[in-house]
């Protein structure tokens, strides 16, 4: 299908045939039993988004009652709902499926040059149970509530009075949709790739959904068996995690941490894996570094499973233990900072263009530098004595979960945005919003990183006066910032129907799934496509007239 | 708009001058214990190495950014794609930094974590939604008095629910867990009253589960340890004294004496008034059911609300159970 730009072969078509995968099926059915990658993980985007809306109303509702000390809107039991369903929410439903599920479900088999994922029967079934996982978080929603944090500690969660066990399954079930991705990652990564595209020649955001699909591989069942002894706990009583029966509450926040900590990368990694994209393509320049971001990836998802104590020092775990941990936390640290300085070396006499991605991008170096460099003070015995449960740690895992992981997605989103719709959106909102994003969060949460140091707990409903100014600040950063993503979805929404139509490239990039049209066809790829190195920008080059890129060989 | 932005700015800088009034840093309250440096050396330790790599990271984006910028007819200069040796270096300098920063904060909590063989005993009891302190004498008080200069150990344990004693101004925080006693010390440098938080989550009151820590002389101490211990004695009436064992107690955290419901029903004018139970029957309260309510609360469950209220049987003495009546009868309704 070559066509000719400027007197030069281009190897992808620019111009896109009438049917496209959005187009060539029609009626509900076509989606809700679609074995197309592009559509589940359309679907799983739509899902996640109106998750991302839930949660962030939850959140709103959250620093509105929190703008003033002493009740504003709502009372002390209907505000530990508010941050439980917030927390779970934004958890289950958004951060953890965020990347991998809809956005890389999307490009995954593209960037192989492949027709679809190894198991679209699997795919589908992850995408379902996803739905009723989230169904059962509706239900425990409307039927009472959730009011024991996401992390569900126990004595606690067997005295309240609110939708435990509904949550519980929910979180079981939406367990099983992420191991299915796991597993269809893991298994497509290793049978799909073309021929040529070595280990070593994958895009860095194959590598981290490959070290992610590892985790929700490994770590995920850990989450089922603690719900499923949480059940057991609440339905039959058996003694294992209730202190009036003999059990030990320590052993639950055991259980769920040894999942938890490790679900963390499965939150941050795919982030990471899309920085590792997009930097290098607005900087037309190789990436740096290439072994060391793909190692240091893996290596993250492995020593992940090794640290999950240190959300316990002052548990009363022991000692001993908390030493270790602390040790072994810091092993972590080291893989995610050589990326932050691959990043910015890759970005050295590069010609940097600041779309919408690439600010996004930088957002993430500055916010996710901030989260990281803080993490430090947790990690550390003594000083997380100080910090544990205040709103450092709330501020930390911010600027991590949100700054890191929600940032990148939105990178993504918009670097994909073109491929997934067709459309371009106007890259003059993209970019303002993207500032107002960055100004309104740091706004939000860095005034809680020294209320925390200087003793404010998490999850209070109130608070004494000397902690008001930062409160106060924080709501008007969140208020900022939460307009700021309206007008995100405002002109996303707006650019399907008046964008202008996007070409097949319009970044320069240099991976597969920019080699078919946008959006791709059914098939993704009439012929598997001619696989070099996605890094090297020498081939690919700029058309002013149709505003998009070409390939030259 | 520009109004509401100016107003934002001079609320940060608010922020930076409100957060040292205190005597404080910026980003720590004053340190008011004598292991408080086990803290705050490494905090500044990271704070600083932070400050440095977060104005690296920030200086050389912008710098790339701005000399970087794509510009027509320029092309991205092709430099190499690895270095084995630059990135053995900013491997190695953050492990240095960090085995640091792991070893400072190792010893830092091996001094929060020893207390010195002699120190002064507090038992804390912990519950949904209030804190107990119990002196070597039996005394019991619901803020924490401590003499000054002296290590005070507090061994604590939950009656419900896990919570979390933290002192802020003393770089103390502990979990208080049910079914098994927790242990942490400090020792204060000066008189002074502090605040003690719970900060793990534990339900309804837990952003009111809060407490003072007032650290006296050790003859201030000592005479208030006097007085705080024969509440019957030291009060001038039956009344006094049951508000004190009222709120020593925590029935506060779940009966109001104001007229609103909460966990428990509100204990203003009750008596006299005729109240069913979820078993269908009903009874007049006086100071028979009073009694019984606080000896055997799951006799009779009050209709609409659940067996949530713990027995006080064997921690309250007859007088002071009168002394309670008399108190909660002093409420009635007029
Ligand atoms: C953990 C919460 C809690 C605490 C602490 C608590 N109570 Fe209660 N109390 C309840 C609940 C719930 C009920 C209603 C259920 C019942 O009758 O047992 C109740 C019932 C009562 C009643 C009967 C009220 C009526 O209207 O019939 C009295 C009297 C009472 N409590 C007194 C006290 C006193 C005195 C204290 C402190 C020494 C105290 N309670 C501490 C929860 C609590
Ligand atoms: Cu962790
Ligand atoms: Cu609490």
């Amino acid at each position: 299908m070559a066509t000719t730009v400027d007197g030069k072969t281009a190897d992808f078509p620019t111009d896109r045939g009438p049917l496209n995968y959005l187009n060539c099926d029609r009626g509900i059915l076509s989606w809700a039993f679609t074995l197309d990658h592009k559509r589940i993980g359309l679907m799983y985007l739509i899902s996640i988004m109106a998750s991302l809306g839930l949660g962030g109303l939850f959140a709103m509702l959250i620093r509105v009652e929190l703008a003033h000390s002493g009740q504003q809107i709502v009372d002390e039991n209907t505000y530990n709902q508010l941050f439980t369903l917030h927390g779970a929410i934004m958890v289950f439903l958004f951060i953890l499926p965020g990347i991998p599920a809809a956005l890389g479900n999307f490009v995954l088999p593209i960037m192989l040059g492949a027709k679809d994922v190894a198991f679209p029967r699997l795919n589908l079934a992850s995408y379902h149970l996803w739905v009723i996982g989230a169904l059962f978080f509706l239900l425990a929603l409307v039927t009472g509530g959730l009011d024991t944090g996401w992390t569900l500690y126990v004595p606690y969660a067997f005295q309240t009075d609110t939708r435990v066990l509904t949550a519980g399954v929910g979180a079981f079930i939406l367990g099983f949709s992420s191991i299915f991705t796991g597993i269809n990652f893991v298994a497509t990564i290793h049978t799909l790739r073309p021929p040529g595209m070595t280990w070593f020649k994958m895009p860095l955001f194959l590598w981290a959904l490959y070290a992610t699909a590892i985790i929700q591989v490994l770590a995920t069942p850990v989450l089922g068996i603690t719900l499923l002894l949480l059940a057991a706990e609440l339905v039959l009583g058996i003694g294992i995690f209730d202190p009036t029966k003999g059990g030990d509450p320590i052993l639950f926040q055991h259980f769920f941490w040894f999942y938890s900590h490790p679900a963390v990368y499965i939150m941050i990694l795919p982030a990471m894996g899309i920085m590792s994209e997009v930097i290098p393509t607005f900087s037309r320049k190789h990436i740096f570094g290439y072994r060391f971001i793909a190692y240091s990836s893996v290596a993250i998802a492995l020593l992940g499973f090794l640290v999950w104590g240190h959300h316990m020092f002052v548990s009363s775990q022991s000692s001993l233990a908390s030493t270790i941990f602390s040790l072994l936390t810091f092993s972590v640290s080291i893989p995610s900072a050589i990326k932050v300085f691959n990043w910015l070396a890759t970005m050295y006499k590069g010609s940097i263009a600041l779309d919408t991605p690439m600010l996004y991008a930088l957002s993430f170096i500055l916010l996710f530098g901030i989260g990281g460099l803080t993490g430090l003070f947790l990690a550390t015995l003594s000083t997380d004595v100080q910090l544990h449960d205040t709103y450092f740690v709330v501020a930390h895992f911010h600027y991590t979960m949100v700054g890191g992981t929600l940032i990148a997605f939105m990178a993504g989103l918009h670097y994909w945005w073109p491929k997934i719709t067709g459309r371009m959106y106007n890259e003059f909102w993209g970019r303002l919003c993207s500032i107002g994003v960055f100004a309104g969060f740091n706004l939000t949460f860095f005034p809680q990183f020294v209320m925390g140091s200087r003793g404010m707990p998490r999850r209070y409903h109130d608070f004494p006066e000397k902690f008001e100014i930062f409160h106060f600040l924080s709501s008007i950063g969140a208020f900022l910032m939460g307009l700021a993503m309206l007008g995100v979805l405002i002109y996303l929404l707006y650019s399907l129907f008046k964008g202008r139509r996007a070409p097949a490239n319009p970044w320069g990039s240099a991976t597969l799934e920019w080699q078919c049209s946008s959006p791709p066809p059914k098939e993704n790829f009439a012929e598997t496509p001619s696989v070099s190195d996605p890094y090297d920008y020498d081939h690919i080059k700029y058309d002013p007239e149709k505003n998009c890129y070409y390939r030259v060989n | 708009m520009v109004d509401f932005a100016v107003g934002t700015l001079s609320d940060l800088s608010r922020m930076a001058l409100l957060a040292q009034s205190d005597g404080g840093s910026f980003w720590l309250p004053p340190p008011e214990s004598v292991s408080s440096w086990a803290v705050d050396n490494v905090f500044y330790y990271i704070l600083y190495l932070s400050y440095f790599f977060f104005a690296l990271i920030f200086a050389v984006l912008v710098l790339f950014v701005v000399r970087y910028r794509r510009r027509p007819g320029v092309e991205a200069v092709k430099t190499a794609t690895h270095s084995t040796l630059l990135e053995a270096v900013w491997s190695l300098i953050p492990l240095g930094l960090v085995i640091i920063m792991f070893y400072a904060g190792f010893v830092g909590y091996v001094e929060l974590r020893s207390p010195p063989e002699q120190a002064y005993e507090i038992l804390v009891t912990a519950r949904k939604w209030s804190w107990q302190f119990t002196y070597p004498d039996g005394t019991m008080a619901t803020d924490l008095h401590v003499p000054v200069g002296e290590p005070v150990r507090l061994v604590m344990s939950s009656e419900d629910v896990i919570h979390s004693l933290s002192i802020p101004a003393f770089r103390v925080k502990m979990d208080v867990v049910p079914g098994r006693y927790t242990r942490t010390w400090f020792q204060a440098k000066q008189p002074g009253k502090f605040d003690l938080y719970c900060t793990e989550y534990c339900g309804t009151g837990h952003s009111d589960m809060l407490a003072s820590v007032v650290v006296h002389q050790r003859e201030a101490f000592d005479a208030w340890l006097v007085e705080a211990g024969d509440i019957l004695g030291n009060s001038a009436t039956p009344v006094e004294a049951g508000e004190k064992l009222f709120r020593l107690h925590g029935c506060g955290s779940c009966h109001s004496t104001d007229g609103t419901p909460r966990i428990g029903p509100t204990l203003k004018g009750i008596f006299g008034e005729t109240h069913r139970f979820s078993d269908g029957s009903s009874l007049a309260v006086d100071e028979n059911y009073v009694r019984q309510s606080i000896n055997e609360p799951g006799a009779k469950i009050r209709e609409g609300y659940k067996n949530q209220m713990p027995t006080y049987k064997g921690r309250l003495s007859n007088d002071e159970i009168t002394a309670l009546i008399q108190y909660l009868k002093s409420l009635d309704g007029g």
